[in-house]
């Protein structure tokens, strides 16, 4: 009775052990299928760097194989790098063709958000909105003092991003028209969007242009021939500044199906209403309008 | 032991030598090898720099004349960085004025005056200023001094005088450390003859201490001077980063490192912008180069005396 108990149980034990390992081993065989492997390296564009980061952590942790390598260096190592496949993904603020000694047709570009750009001044000058003409005229050194817009007494201070800066060079072309950037004597250049904001928080007198995401209540943003800068308004290019954050890829790289899997990754719902509405960028998928790299908006 | 018992007496005295050629070969490989992997690396250094940073001038893109013009405007293919390569002397020769002597005079303090208390308390403290890393010694500068001049002047506050007052607080320790070894090796028997002829304190420090240290505490301004010159961040975050002529405390102004940083990543490399970059990498190494011949004169003519 006993040994024939012990049969039984044994044998149930067994025969649920070998339907585990048979589940698990057909579960392992589809995930096999599936399953993406390798090694992916981004270089480039600090303002993106904290995107790519987090979303190429969810990615690998949604594929264990996969490795992603996030590095920063700035928009000009980044498109070099993704030219001479020397990384798989070369992130940008700004359009390949716009730069000298790129090879764009070796290059594939993917859109990946959009950033909106606002002029943004510190919040006691008493200025809410500007003409385009008025803010192209501070900018180039036409109007120095803030009683000439409807403001305080007080002299404009321009903070600027360096010269080679792609937020610079997108808020040049669209709120500016191209106009050349006054050199101003009491201006300042500052590298990175935190300090320009800082910058603009504690000088009297001092604007500036962030994108929208790092716009807090420390300075403020400014409407634009009444129009407001919001995500809403960039989607339909009411408001016009705004730029596109690239992933450029190597037209022939080595590591194209893995390169293609994580770029659709970020394309996707998932990334697009998740992670790229989170950090207060707007959305590739909800942009109403398309603009190519000499700025013709369809 | 039986074995070891009949080998000759001459292969007996052989054996521990041979193990002693083996050590020292080893070690002086070693060394060697130390050695060339340093200079390699300091001359593919030197000629990459060089080449890199000459290339602009060979293929053309600009001329030396136009380099040294004032004309800066990238978007315009000018790169006349006179004023930029004058704002980082302006900023290093300003700094070196006010720490040198203040360097100095604590320097004295800390060996001839009170050595004591100075050892005890004032060198613990300028080790920690080495210490402090110069994004802090930037940040501080932006947080306080910055909008702090901005208030007592009038403008803004970023410009010459913040650069200046920053980067002489970072120099300042390497200049007081280097001069407290060059007093503290002042042979004591010419402070004692100095006291036996009747001179008084201030005399024999004047006259004789500091005399006799001049080149040591030269060494250190000088290396004061380097440091100033080649640093980037602190000054780069309260100068302003405009390349106004640098000639005015209070408007901002541009420094080579402070525009190689802030530019070399958004560049395209074989960009003309990037190449001048590299240009500007060459003239802040010659720099430095000039610096330390300075250096190896001045203690040349120490060994001579």
């Amino acid at each position: 009775m006993k040994i024939k108990k012990r049969i039984l149980a044994s044998g149930l034990i067994g025969l649920a052990f070998s339907t585990v390992l048979v589940a698990c081993s057909s579960t392992a065989d589809n995930q096999n299928n599936k399953q993406l492997s390798g090694n992916l390296t981004s270089v480039g564009s600090t303002a993106m760097q904290p995107f790519v980061e987090e979303a190429s952590k969810t990615f690998m942790s949604n594929n264990p194989g996969v490795q992603i390598n996030v590095q920063g260096g700035g928009s000009g190592q980044g498109l070099t790098a993704a030219m001479n496949d020397t990384a798989d993904l070369g992130n940008s603020d700004i359009f390949a063709e716009e730069k000298q000694k790129i090879d764009a047709s070796k290059l594939v570009d993917h859109k990946a958000f959009v950033v909106g750009i606002a002029p943004v001044v510190n919040p006691n000058v008493g200025v809410t909105n500007l003409t385009q003409q008025q803010l192209i005229d501070i900018f180039t050194g036409k109007i120095k003092n803030w009683k000439e817009v409807g403001g305080k007494d007080q002299a404009i201070v321009l903070v600027n991003r360096s010269e080679s800066s792609g937020t610079r060079a997108a808020f040049a072309k669209f709120a500016l028209k191209d106009n050349k950037e006054f050199r101003g004597k009491g201006g300042i250049v500052e590298d990175s969007s935190g300090t320009v904001r800082k910058i603009i928080g504690q000088t009297q007198g001092a604007i500036g242009y962030l994108a929208f995401s790092y716009v807090d209540n420390t300075v403020k943003a400014l409407t634009l021939d009444g129009v407001q800068p919001t995500n809403e308004n960039v989607t339909t290019n009411k408001w016009k500044v705004w730029a596109y954050e690239h992933i450029y890829t190597n037209a022939n790289g080595k590591n194209k199906p893995l390169e293609e899997a994580f770029i659709k990754y970020i394309l996707s719902d998932e990334v697009q209403k998740g992670l790229v509405t989170k950090l207060n960028y707007i959305p590739i998928t909800n942009m109403k309008v398309e603009r190519d790299a000499s700025g013709n908006v369809k | 032991m039986k074995e070891r018992g009949n080998t000759s007496l001459a292969e007996k005295l052989q054996t521990p030598a041979r193990r002693i050629f083996w050590t020292e070969w080893r070690g002086r490989s070693i060394t060697y090898v130390s050695v060339w992997i340093v200079i390699l690396i300091l001359l593919s250094l030197l000629w990459f720099i060089t080449s890199k940073g000459l290339q602009p001038f060979l293929n053309g893109e600009i001329t030396l004349s136009q380099f040294f013009s004032t004309n800066w405007s990238p978007q315009d293919n000018k790169f006349g960085s006179l004023y930029i390569m004058l704002g980082s002397f302006m900023v290093t020769i300003g700094a070196t004025l006010i720490s040198a002597p203040l360097g100095i005079s604590a320097a004295i303090f800390m060996t001839e005056i009170a050595p004591k208390w100075g050892k005890k308390v004032l060198q613990p403290a300028t080790e920690i200023l080495v210490g402090i890393p110069s994004v802090v010694y930037g940040f501080i500068g932006l947080t306080l001094l910055v909008p702090f001049i901005g208030k007592l002047i009038g403008g803004i506050g970023f410009g010459l005088l913040s650069g200046i007052l920053v980067l002489s607080i970072m120099i300042l320790p390497t200049i007081i450390s280097i001069s407290v070894d060059a007093i503290e090796a002042v042979p004591q028997k010419y402070r004692e003859g100095s006291y036996a002829l009747g001179a008084t304190r201030w005399q024999t420090i004047w006259k004789i201490v500091l005399k006799t240290a001049l080149p040591g505490l030269m060494t250190a301004v000088v290396l004061g001077m380097a440091r100033a010159f080649g640093e980037a961040l602190a000054v780069q975050m309260v100068i302003g980063n405009v390349p106004n002529a640098p000639f005015h405390f209070f408007i901002s102004i541009h420094t080579l490192t402070s525009m190689i940083t802030q530019n070399m990543g958004n560049t395209v490399p074989g960009e003309t912008f990037n190449q001048i970059l590299w240009s500007m990498a060459l003239v802040l190494l010659l720099m430095t180069l000039v610096f330390i011949l300075v250096i190896r004169l001045i203690t040349r003519r120490r060994d001579v005396s």
